[in-house]
């Protein structure tokens, strides 16, 4: 029997809803009867074509926050978008501001949370499926509470496409007011400039890790992924070392990537690593210790200095033009 | 500020190093080995040592639980420096979800006095990354999550908080909860002097009942979430594993040529 009805949290940029809002309304079309998006920002009625592009029928605007950190007004906003949905489960896609939601939300309604979710089936009811032990077991669980289950589920766990739906109802649906918990408010913004493609849209991502010895050798990362057209990308070892930043970083803590091709420089592949980057098409690992989990990945490993072959690969591909 | 207590929320895992298993009958990530200080909580504890040290008074205070009483993994942050543990200890908590561990931090942290809780972004074993924000929502406190600077500025905390685009500048109130990523600080070895002296801190080991816990609240019972099944992850095919003779780089060309993507 499908599900009643999804409410997905649909989040916004400049140029529209990002790419896990939409993964996740098209994985709730395929769940539920109906499905219904609520968003935050200056920006939701003009999303609200998109949103029913990919099979919301409503969407809850819960409107500008100004300067307010969205965790607190967000999820004081659910609690009434819910109530008035009638929603059995809410998708929040894993973000800095979706587990902040998701939090505040679990402890306003006293329901669990369902994290780092990669998989949603419907077994006799909504069941998930998150990965484990660097990935090679897959918890399938369910929400056994009463009210609604409420899911963070990781970028790229579903692949999104539009059905061809009308535009979203749009329904005002305004935060209340927060009292003492609201009072966290981002007085700046500033935006780290990164040239080339995007690290989780890029066809290739070259990625470095503490093998390269230092700092200074993270250049040749740099270099090759401009080489390849792909975005560089880091273990979190190095990001924690302060040699790139965080926005980097691949791995459980940083972005989610599947690329065409991902080569791994000196990186030994730790659980935290392995579960941002297993899903890609084709795996290239560097490494100098053979027994590196990396290789258990890779569709090719050279087992070798990573400072030798690296800069070897970027001379071949330099002479190619 | 002339004091600054900081909370710093420590969890007692078991060795990422060692190999993991879950426990037969529940499905749950098996705790009964020696359990040591998360590493990302290292990061809280330094941080909360400075702030405290700029302020000039004040202490450090860690709030933990664990079903078996562990206290090695406190000893290593008293180690560090914090003046005082509590540990909730009961095996009540076993299977407590992230909700459940925020209701059993909460009430701890009401036994004691403080100005800023400080907590890892996640976990290294669950890495739920909720249980700092709800254990807020409990307190009826703001909270600023992924500092990568954290600063107190009279009664109030400056953060500058990561987003996907870069960071955020962000004030709050205090006394507020933040949550603290790798980057914020360089956590200190503790010394062989404050090895001794966490021996002989205060780690004060309180029960369910004596935080006044409902049982339904906590643990399994309270999880409202149930493990249906483990399955074995669909398998990569096993690549090619050479050994580099100086061919390595050339191997590469050939495979990115084989993709057609050079």
């Amino acid at each position: 029997m499908a599900i009643d009805k999804i409410l997905v949290l649909v989040e916004l940029t400049e140029s529209g809803p990002t790419a896990t809002s939409l993964e996740l309304l098209t994985a709730a079309r395929g769940l539920a009867t109906t499905v219904e998006a609520a968003s935050w920002g200056p920006g939701v009625a003009a999303a609200a074509g998109t949103i029913g592009e990919y099979g919301a029928t409503t969407l809850y605007d819960i409107g500008d926050l100004g300067g307010a950190l969205p965790g607190v007004p967000v999820a004081g906003a659910l609690v009434s978008v819910l109530s008035t949905s009638g929603a059995s489960a809410l998708l929040i896609p894993t973000s800095y501001d979706g587990r902040d939601i998701a939090g505040r939300l679990s402890a306003k309604l006293n329901v669990p949370v369902l994290t780092n979710v990669t998989g949603l089936n419907n077994d006799d009811g909504l069941s998930t499926e998150h990965p484990i032990f660097g990935g090679t077991q897959i918890v399938h669980a369910k929400f056994t509470g009463t009210g609604v289950g409420i899911y963070v589920i990781r970028a790229k766990s579903f692949t999104a496409e539009p059905a061809g739906g009308a535009a979203a109802a749009v329904v005002a649906a305004a935060a209340p007011a927060a009292g003492n918990t609201g009072t966290a408010t981002i007085v700046a913004r500033h935006v780290e400039e990164r040239s080339g493609p995007k690290l989780d849209e890029a066809a290739v991502v070259v990625s470095g890790g503490r093998g390269l010895g230092s700092a200074n050798n993270y250049a040749w990362i740099n270099d090759l992924a401009k080489l390849l057209n792909g975005a560089a990308g880091a273990s979190r070892a190095i990001v924690d070392a302060g040699w790139v930043p965080y926005s980097h970083q691949v791995g459980q803590t940083g972005k989610t990537v599947k690329p065409t091709v991902y080569l791994a420089c000196g990186i030994s592949g730790a659980t935290q690593h392995l579960v941002g980057m297993k899903g890609s098409k084709n795996i290239i690992a560097i490494n100098k210790d053979q027994e590196a989990p990396i290789f258990s990945v890779a569709d090719l490993g050279i087992v070798g200095d990573v400072n030798k072959v690296v800069p070897a690969l970027i001379e071949a591909l330099k002479s190619r033009g | 500020m002339l004091a600054m207590n900081v909370v710093v929320c420590v969890k007692q895992i078991p060795d990422p190093a060692a190999p993991q298993s879950l426990e037969a009958s529940t499905n749950t990530l098996n705790r009964t080995g020696k359990l040591i200080m998360d590493d990302s909580d290292a990061y809280g504890v330094e941080m909360a040592l400075q702030l405290v040290d700029k302020a000039g008074g004040g202490e450090v205070t860690l709030v933990s639980m664990a079903a078996n009483g562990e206290v090695s993994g406190l000893r290593t942050a008293l180690a560090m420096g914090a003046a005082k543990a509590i540990l909730v200890s009961d095996d009540a908590l076993k299977g407590s979800d992230a909700l459940g561990t925020a209701k059993v931090l909460a009430a701890a942290i009401k036994r004691t006095q403080f100005d800023l809780i400080l907590a890892a972004t996640e976990s290294s074993d669950g890495y739920t990354g909720t249980t700092p924000v709800q254990l807020a929502e409990l307190l009826d406190l703001p909270s600023i999550t992924f500092a990568k600077s954290v600063t107190i500025d009279g009664s109030t905390v400056k953060v500058d908080r990561q987003t996907e685009a870069g960071y955020d500048e962000v004030t709050s109130p205090l006394p507020a909860v933040v949550t603290v990523t790798a980057g914020v600080v360089e956590p200190r070895y503790p010394s062989f002097k404050g090895i001794m002296a966490a021996k002989s801190k205060p780690v004060d080991q309180v029960t369910v009942a004596d935080l006044g816990l409902s049982p339904s609240d906590i643990g399994a019972a309270g999880s409202g979430q149930t493990i249906t099944k483990v399955v074995d992850a669909e398998a990569r095919a096993s690549g090619e594993i050479v050994v580099d003779e100086g061919d390595g780089a050339q191997r590469i060309v050939t495979f990115l040529e084989g993709l057609k993507l050079i």
